[in-house]
């Protein structure tokens, strides 16, 4: 068995009546892109949200390198060194490009208010190397000469990169990226893809809540598929593809769900 | 090389503007102690609401946490410095005591603010931040009848609405500031030597917050003002850098509070009115929030306007213009003041110097 990063056993949330999830386990193999899909209100950002420290979980646990994961606040989930993306792009428009990934150290660093007014040697030396470790991020992402201009003034493909680039300055073991294709453009989703293929390459484990399926199964080694809440599939792309469950949960078939699934194959 | 000698000559012509910056401000007290020493004063105002003005602009501008009860730590620092430096206590503390002091009871009133708004954002803060700016009011106000439940005595602490009278001045190591000097025959008053340590203070400031803004703190705050819920996602624990900035707003405002309260002599809970938040708060906006450039001129502008317009807007003027006082110099005065504001907030929304589109 491959060394695993992150792992969810029996992981179950209700709100009220509604089971959001409902005894979902999976584990993410260190290093490897892993995908997580399903129709709408399959469960998915409810996952994501658990696991991220918003809502608790009622039953189960999450295990992340090797200790249990237990996040109270949604600040402690980049300590612990998952980092994330949303959906509904959320950089921060007044910053500079370069600013905002300096934000992502944030994390792994920690000068305070007296060695920012007292302009401390480790201060300024810690200073420096935030802004050097941003500058390279933006190398990396390719963003490098945009980094002066505030962020809101990027293209839309521009700020799902950078929003990758700032979460990735939180050194994260993990990065979770929510629909990144989504709203892109065919050439943008190709340099999305080399992108995350890179990013798994250097040794991050990327975790892929998309509903683009051909960036999904091109992309993902490894996919869960999610459906009201239970986890319906597992395996590999070309078992996904095959999958009947899978199937009916996207297509509809003979299931009394045809309307809420049908509507989301993307 | 071409763009490098551009960089050059840029910073040349900066640099002799900042020259030219600098000898007016020395002058500036001099000059405006030619008109009589009232104008003095309101230059001397005016660098206390620079301070005030940086000090909000942390909490609103730089962290985005609208605060309408700013005053009230002006009004902490002003009370520090009056009861324990007055006959009020017969107390008389020196300044290296009460300056510290007073800024920091007013950052622990900040984090009193801080700690139960800390869920609250946009306009509800403003509700709150606005009560907690009358709470202190009144306090100062009420301050003079204080009784305990065990006893009919009751203790006078603030003077109540009279407030406190006969306050020292800054007396620097034996040096009292209000005597003014003498310079080989050339009088220095009083009020221009508090200029100069009004000036220093103020600068100050604008290092303090500069160098604030611009570092990982001051990022972050930057980053809580954009989008909370990312900020959180990056691992930044917004609940500390929030009671952060209403700390650090709040120390600089009790610092001009205790200034002011140094050079005016008399305080009482009038001068801490809402009035006077929005006042500071229409300085951060008017000027160009988050940029201190922008907030300084927005500070100087209006602390400096209404009594421009006060002479301008002067009885003799329209007498000489109309040949009879149309309106009343008062309400005229308002007039001018509220419609430059709106002319302002129509022609330049994003404030008169905001921060610049690139870096």
């Amino acid at each position: 068995m491959a060394d695993m990063l992150f792992t969810a056993e029996g992981v179950t949330k209700r709100f009220g009546g509604v089971t959001a999830l409902d005894n979902v386990s999976m584990q993410i193999p260190r290093s490897s892109i892993f995908g997580l899909i399903g129709p709408n209100g399959a469960g998915k950002t409810t996952f994501f949200n658990t696991l991220t420290g918003l809502y608790q979980v009622d039953e189960g646990k999450f295990t992340f390198d090797g200790k249990p994961l237990n996040v109270k606040a949604p600040h402690e989930v980049a300590q612990v060194g998952i980092a994330r993306t949303f959906q509904n792009i959320r950089l921060f428009g007044e910053m500079t490009v370069l600013e905002n990934v300096m934000v992502g150290r944030h994390v792994r660093t920690k000068a305070g208010a007296f060695g920012a007014i007292f302009r401390t040697p480790s201060a300024r030396r810690e200073e420096a190397e935030i802004e050097q470790r941003a500058h390279e991020l933006l190398e990396y992402i390719g963003l490098s000469k945009r980094a002066g201009d505030k962020s809101r003034t990027l293209a839309y493909g521009e700020q799902r990169r950078l929003e990758i680039a700032r979460a990735l300055a939180t050194d994260p073991k993990m990065i979770a990226l929510d629909e990144p294709a989504a709203g892109m453009n065919a050439t943008e989703t190709v340099t999305l893809r080399t992108l995350i293929e890179r990013i798994a390459n250097d040794g991050t484990t990327v975790m892929l809540i998309e509903h683009d399926m051909r960036l999904v199964m091109n992309v993902c080694q490894h996919i869960v598929v999610l459906d009201y809440g239970k986890k319906i599939a597992d395996g590999n792309p070309t078992q996904i593809q095959k999958d009947p469950a899978v199937i009916k949960a996207y297509l509809g078939g003979a299931h009394e769900t045809t309307g809420a699934g049908a509507g989301e194959k993307a | 090389m071409a763009s490098l000698m551009q960089i050059q000559q840029k910073s040349r012509s900066q640099i002799a503007v900042l020259i030219a910056l600098g000898i007016l401000v020395v002058i500036l007290p001099f000059l405006a102690g030619m008109l009589g020493q009232a104008w003095v004063r309101i230059l001397n105002v005016t660098l206390l609401y620079v301070m005030l003005a940086l000090g909000l602009n942390v909490v609103v501008g730089v962290a985005g946490l609208l605060d309408l009860g700013y005053v009230a730590f002006y009004a902490v620092g002003a009370y520090t410095w009056s009861l324990l430096a007055s006959a009020h206590f017969n107390l008389h503390y020196p300044f290296w005591v009460l300056l510290p002091l007073g800024a920091f009871l007013a950052a622990l009133a900040g984090l009193m603010l801080g700690a139960p708004v800390l869920k609250l954002r946009g306009d509800y803060l403003a509700i709150v931040t606005l009560g907690f700016g009358e709470i202190v009011r009144i306090l100062m106000n009420n301050f003079d009848k204080v009784g305990l439940p065990w006893s009919d005595e009751t203790y006078n602490i603030t003077n109540g609405p009279r407030g406190i009278t006969g306050i020292d001045g800054l007396n620097i190591f034996g040096f009292e500031l209000r005597k003014g000097l003498d310079v080989f025959g050339f009088q220095v008053t009083g009020l221009q030597l508090y200029y100069f340590v009004f000036l220093a203070f103020a600068i100050l400031s604008v290092i303090g917050v500069y160098r604030l803004q611009h570092s990982r703190l001051g990022r972050a705050w930057q980053a809580l003002r954009e989008d909370e819920i990312a900020a959180k996602a990056m691992g930044i624990n917004t609940r500390n850098i929030k009671l952060a900035a209403f700390a650090f707003g709040a120390l600089t405002g009790g610092l001009a509070g205790g200034l002011f309260a140094s050079m005016q002599g008399f305080v009482s809970p009038e001068s801490f009115g809402l009035l006077e938040s929005i006042m500071i708060l229409a300085m951060v906006v008017l000027g160009g929030m988050g940029h201190i450039p922008g907030v300084i001129l927005g500070a100087v502008l209006l602390a400096a306007m209404p009594e421009v317009i006060r002479y301008a807007a002067d009885e003799n003027v329209q007498q000489k213009i109309f040949g009879t006082v149309i309106i009343a110099p008062e309400v005229l005065r308002n007039l001018i003041f509220s419609l430059a504001l709106i002319l302002i907030m129509l022609f330049k929304p994003a404030g008169l110097w905001p921060s610049p589109e690139k870096k």
